[in-house]
């Protein structure tokens, strides 16, 4: 949608366009459909809004995986350390310093992208595989710490009274309007990632970091941002999580099945497309609700269709989509457009140059 | 004197560890391979010492004889069908989500075969036995028997690494597939080899955590982080090096012990953060060494 003119010689010879007439119309869909999910705390029943808000703070979590292992090359398995912090920064926030939830999530997500930082000076000394697992340790770092402070009631947990203020109503709507909000921000925070000048650059480390390096980009840099985009992502979603559970124990919280989650509805959905965790959510949610009776024998089917998905089809169902109908709903489809046929205009260089 | 004692306790878990890290170092160092079903298969080891001894009363460490070929094939089978599919295909991607697919499928299954309840493998009065070196140290002869065990077995591997064609050909095939299989290796099959013996320290490490602990289907991943600390620490590539981070993550715990029993996971967690920092290539790093 946005489109750039480039100016050389002062004059605009071709832009580059970003959009697609399918972008446009799911941007439309996407605003008409945020609006009316908007209205539901005014009619519809807390059980659906509990698992819009399960749903859609699953969703913002799988694109923030996403974001690191599908756009960055970051593969991690320890995310849980920013959910179980943004679920225990909201206690801090509103229980002891008696903040308005909306000023915790604000100062929380503060507070985590420090911390991000500084869990990057490790886990960035690891690489590929190595650093999923160097993660997951971080991640169990955190779990043993808060399981060994009194303050916030240590291995038994805590409950989060400081929303009690509200009243159960009130407090289920902001809960779910914050979902909506993480939710759809997920999405447009992506799409706006993809257009800018981080997408660009990341999509050139994706294809090659040698190459992306020797035309000036700066991969680690690159790289830590986006690790501290998503550490942020995962403790707002984490926060509004534990608005919606209020209860908090830390091996819940500090779980590496939070990744599990993320993991199998990005794989599943397809690595590397916005739309990707969007369908895995569904598919994850669908095959939950139906084989949940079955206890562990559901995990085992996710398990097999994450290896079936990685070898059989490893661009997830939505690359299986679009590999027969080519369509890009969000995203950026950059492709050069030139304006008028001019005396030595510049050549159409790459299709992605921008400045 | 305490502190002694800590350090000789530590370092004979260090022994268990190593015995841990073993398969995990060998899958890396000859198919730069990052298993993170790692740990699940230790446990699905002890489960499996668990059956044959409920089965035939026999000796967990009898046991061996029939877990460790079990294992093997396994290993053989899991290579040759599923994980060279994975490795084929670029990037570290699919073999990560191919293992960590696998690991939630065996946590599963075991939880469906012998539900969440610790099990243990009685081993008789080994136990228990230890050798008194004077009134506050005594050596227990258990986890002495470990650390001789997983230095016996590191010590074989690296013989078979250095001096025999099969280890040759794990030297070739690791620095370079490519140019190995011109000269004639079949990499598919030597890495399922690979697998397969990796599997077999698997199958002895999951046995030694049967006797010296209890278990339940969900330890996997404990499994899993503690090998991968000892071969951090240690440094990549190199097996020697995972004996040393065995040891120096089993000390690092002894100590955090010593002081609270609380900080005792926390201790080994934060040495591997330390080495992390301050020493990447971890304590004993093979000179050329290529992550990833």
């Amino acid at each position: 949608m946005t489109s750039q003119p480039s100016t050389r010689d002062g004059a605009a010879r071709f832009h580059v366009k970003q959009g697609t007439r399918a972008s446009r119309a799911a941007a439309v869909i996407g605003m008409l459909l945020l609006a009316g999910l908007a209205t539901l705390p005014a009619w519809g029943p807390p059980g659906t809004m509990k698992l819009l808000i399960e749903f859609l703070t699953l969703l913002a979590l799988a694109q923030m995986w996403n974001l690191l292992a599908g756009y960055a090359g970051l593969i991690s398995i320890g995310q849980q350390a920013f959910i179980g912090l943004g679920a225990y920064g909201l206690f801090i926030c509103t229980d002891r310093l008696g903040f308005h939830p909306l000023l915790a999530i604000v100062v929380l997500a503060l507070a985590v992208a420090v911390v991000a930082l500084g869990t990057a000076l490790f886990a960035f000394r690891l690489r590929g595989g190595y650093f999923a697992i160097g993660t997951w340790v971080i991640a169990e770092v955190f779990r043993l710490l808060v399981s060994g402070a009194k303050e916030v009631g240590a291995g038994s947990g805590t409950t989060i009274l400081g929303l009690g203020f509200l009243g159960p109503q009130a407090r289920l709507a902001l809960t779910y309007w914050l979902a909506l909000a993480v939710g759809f921000g997920s999405i447009a925070l992506l799409a706006w990632i993809m257009r800018s000048r981080l997408g660009l650059a990341l999509r050139a480390v994706r294809d090659s970091e040698e190459g992306a390096q020797s035309l000036g980009v700066d991969v680690l840099r690159t790289k830590k941002i986006v690790w501290v985009i998503a550490a942020v992502g995962c403790a707002v979603a984490g926060a509004v999580i534990y608005m919606n559970l209020l209860r908090i124990q830390p091996t819940a919280a500090f779980g590496v099945e939070w990744s599990a989650r993320m993991i199998f509805i990005v794989v599943i959905g397809g690595l590397g497309r916005i739309e990707g965790p969007i369908v895995g959510a569904l598919v994850y949610f669908a095959l939950r609700e139906t084989l949940s009776d079955f206890g562990s024998l559901y995990l085992m089917v996710l398990g097999l269709v994450a290896i079936a998905v990685t070898l059989l089809a490893p661009q997830g169902l939505w690359g299986l989509f679009v590999a027969r109908f080519p369509v890009t709903l969000f995203g950026a489809h950059p492709r050069l457009e030139m304006l008028a046929a001019d005396d030595g205009g510049p050549p159409a260089t790459s299709q992605e140059e921008k400045r | 004197m305490e502190w002694v004692n800590a350090l000789i306790q530590g370092i004979l878990l260090g022994g268990l560890y190593a015995l841990l890290a073993t398969g995990l170092s060998l899958a890396f160092g000859v198919m730069r391979l990052v298993n993170l079903a790692h740990g699940d298969l230790i446990i699905l080891a002890a489960y499996l010492a668990l059956v044959v001894t409920n089965a035939t009363k026999m000796n967990p460490f009898l046991s061996l004889t029939v877990v460790v070929p079990l294992m093997m094939v396994l290993g053989y089978v899991l290579q040759r069908g599923l994980l060279n599919r994975a490795l084929r295909s670029t990037g570290v991607m699919p073999p990560l989500m191919v293992t960590f697919g696998l690991a939630i499928v065996i946590q599963n299954l075991l939880l469906e075969a012998f539900s969440a309840d610790s099990q243990g493998l009685t081993a008789g009065p080994i136990e228990t036995e230890s050798i008194t070196l004077n009134d506050q140290i005594s050596i227990g002869v258990l986890p002495l028997l470990t650390l001789i065990v997983a230095v016996a077995i590191l010590v074989g591997l690296e013989l078979m690494i250095s001096r025999t064609a099969l280890g040759r050909a794990m030297r070739a095939t690791a620095d370079d597939p490519e140019a190995a299989s011109i000269v004639g290796i079949d990499h598919r099959h030597l890495y399922a080899t690979a697998m397969a013996i990796a599997l077999a320290t698997v199958a002895v490490a999951g046995v030694f955590v049967g006797v010296s602990t209890t278990f339940s289907p969900s330890d996997g991943s404990q499994g899993l982080i503690v090998a991968f600390e000892a071969v951090i620490i240690g440094g990549l590539g190199s097996l020697w090096g995972t004996l040393v981070g065995g040891v120096a993550l089993g000390v690092a715990q002894a100590f955090g012990n010593q002081i609270s029993p609380a900080y005792q996971i926390l201790a080994g967690h934060l040495l591997f953060l330390a080495v992390l920092f301050f020493r990447p290539t971890g304590l004993l790093a093979r000179r050329t060494q290529r992550q990833v």
